[in-house]
């Protein structure tokens, strides 16, 4: 009996412990090794690991593909850029999310549940076609534009579409519930009695936000932000659809090196760099991860 | 006083509702608009279901639909069943070896850029076949194998989370009342995470049959799924058939998702009941 409930057990935590090691794991490494090649027009498109000269084998590690991230100032630029981008969309998904966080957790009984839906409908709907619905929007003879001449607001149309506004509205628009979410969880679990404390005390409102709410809402602000900022450095279809011509992310640019120019080496190399740039944000939110779990167990009576 | 200070708060709500909803509105309206011209309403021959009809005969996005459904289905199901497997393992195994491993690779998925992910999985064909001759090139196999990766982290988590929900005292129970680990499994743990396999399957459901980034690196030439289709057709521009995709999608989304919310509350609060009649019986 107690045999079979240790192996049995072994095999609950092994077979996906396998799989993710197999289908996860496994081609990091694989992209780690192959940033190390260069291209080859052969299948695969890359110079295998070890070469074999007069009967040897002989370790062959590149570094060309890195060190042409660095010569060319493109790939820098494209980092560079996808950083600023990811921030800014992440301080304005904040800025409009703890707001909307707030009023949910402080709404009544029966009107949260519907709140939340209302916020979390739209994540269940297509995030391309919700990304395709601002090409409607923003173009130059789009909805935006032909309300507001006909308004005469304006007199001329805004040119909005392949600008970084376009990508920001498309980031905030589309990872808007990712920010809520963590956030809502946080506030909800305040206890309105500090406020009503903070107010008799003679605290105007915006003092006890600061002094009070803000501060207990740290970890929802950053498990929040994190699930906004680490994918938006990485985001391809958004940037493609509403963004620049000029200046491309550096998602787009991994696509367009692996697909355009087929250089394997270099595609691999940036997705590297990639997630060196964000393997702090990771970490920091797989301890989040875990420690949001734990506390939810410390909870139950 | 306390209305007061929700001012601004309820003020932003009601904003960021309008912004949520606004671009969704503004597809489903102009998806009824005879025009090619997707932005300029046409009033004479206005509202119509012209683009629906085409729809319903083009043979390119009903072909990638049939092969976005049968994708969406098999991975949502295999995702379902590995990842309550993890979410088992980590909510009630205790620390064994392995674990933080287990953690780390169901919780890295969940923020993984897409791109990475999908450059990854395909190297990682690509070697395979190289190495043992399978998967014979990239199609509707290896797009199945790369979505039910990503899907299983997000089922994992949330069945992990409905598990520490709950202590274990009533498996405990029936495992100290003789239930072998099997039945215990079946007739007490399954019963209460139902609703967060529910809510996984669907999840991983929607998020297979929307990606786009992973599928396009590891579908190869011959297979283009639903999302493939359409982000090529928006490349070129605004199409307003893609509108009437988009108004069917959201309707069909929006009844299933207001549909199981009150089916999982109508189970939730059943569930109340029940404990506390029992609680009331003990007494």
């Amino acid at each position: 009996m107690r045999l079979t409930r240790t192996s049995g057990r072994r095999l609950v935590a092994g077979i996906p412990t396998l799989w993710l090691l197999l289908l996860f794991l496994v081609p990091f490494l694989i992209v780690f090794r192959v940033s190390f090649s260069e291209v080859r027009l052969a299948i695969p498109p890359y110079t295998p690991l070890i070469a074999w000269h007069h009967g040897r084998p002989s370790l062959e590690l590149h570094t060309s593909a890195y060190a042409f991230l660095f010569t060319d100032p493109l790939y820098i630029s494209s980092y560079l850029y996808s950083l600023k981008v990811a921030a800014v969309s992440t301080l304005l998904c904040l800025l409009l999310g703890l707001p909307m966080a707030y009023a949910i957790a402080r709404a009544s009984d029966a009107t949260r549940p519907v709140l939340l839906m209302l916020v979390v409908l739209p994540f269940w709907t297509s995030f391309l076609l919700r990304v395709y619905a601002w090409i409607g929007l923003l173009n130059t003879n789009g909805v935006i534009n032909n309300v507001l001449l006909t308004l005469g607001i304006i007199h001329e149309p805004l040119v909005m579409m392949q600008t970084d506004f376009a990508v920001y509205i498309g980031i905030v628009y589309s990872y808007l519930p990712f920010m809520i979410l963590p956030l809502y969880a946080n506030l909800e679990k305040h206890d309105i009695t500090l406020l009503e404390a903070a107010a008799d005390l003679g605290a105007p409102p915006w003092r006890a936000f600061l002094r009070i709410t803000l501060p207990l809402a740290v970890p929802g602000i950053v498990a929040g932000s994190l699930l906004v900022f680490i994918p938006a450095v990485g985001e391809y279809v958004i940037p493609t659809l509403l963004g620049r011509t000029d200046q491309l992310m550096i998602g787009r640019v991994l696509t367009d090196e692996f697909f355009e120019n087929r250089d394997w080496p270099v595609a691999s190399a940036v997705a590297i760099l990639m997630l060196l740039l964000l393997v702090v944000p990771i970490l920091l939110f797989q301890r989040y991860q875990r420690r949001e779990v734990e506390a939810e167990a410390g909870e139950t009576p | 006083m306390k209305s007061s200070r929700l001012v601004f708060s309820r003020s932003m709500l009601v904003l960021g509702l309008v912004f949520l909803y606004v671009p969704i509105l503004s597809m489903i309206v102009f998806s009824f608009n005879y025009s090619r011209l997707v932005t300029v309403w046409d009033a004479a021959r206005s509202p119509t279901l012209r683009w629906y009809g085409e729809l319903l005969h083009n043979g390119q996005i009903l072909g990638a639909a049939w092969l976005s459904l049968r994708v969406a289905f098999i991975s949502a199901t295999c995702a379902v069943v590995l990842g309550t497997l993890a979410g088992m393992a980590l909510a009630r195994f205790g620390p064994f070896r392995g674990r933080t491993l287990l953690a780390g690779m169901t919780a890295a998925p969940l923020v993984m850029p897409e791109v990475i992910t999908g450059l990854s999985l395909l190297l990682l064909f690509v070697a395979l076949e190289h190495l043992i001759g399978w998967p014979h090139g990239a199609g509707p196999v290896t797009i199945t194998l790369a979505h039910i990766t990503f899907c299983m982290a997000y089922v994992t988590v949330v069945v992990q989370s409905r598990l520490t929900g709950f202590d274990e005292s009533l498996e405990e129970a029936a495992m100290d009342l003789g239930a072998r680990p099997l039945t215990v499994f079946l007739r007490v743990t399954l019963p209460l995470i139902l609703p967060a396999i529910a809510s996984g399957w669907l999840l991983s459901f929607t998020l297979s049959w929307d990606d786009l980034v992973i599928t396009q690196f590891v579908a190869g030439p011959g297979s283009s799924t639903l999302p493939m289709v359409i982000f090529s057709k928006v490349r070129l521009g605004v199409t307003p058939d893609v509108n009437a995709l988009a108004t069917i999608m959201v309707l069909v989304v929006a009844i299933g998702i207001v549909a199981s919310t009150v089916w999982m509350r109508r189970r939730e609060q059943r569930r109340e009941r029940d404990l506390q009649l029992a609680a009331a019986s003990n007494q």
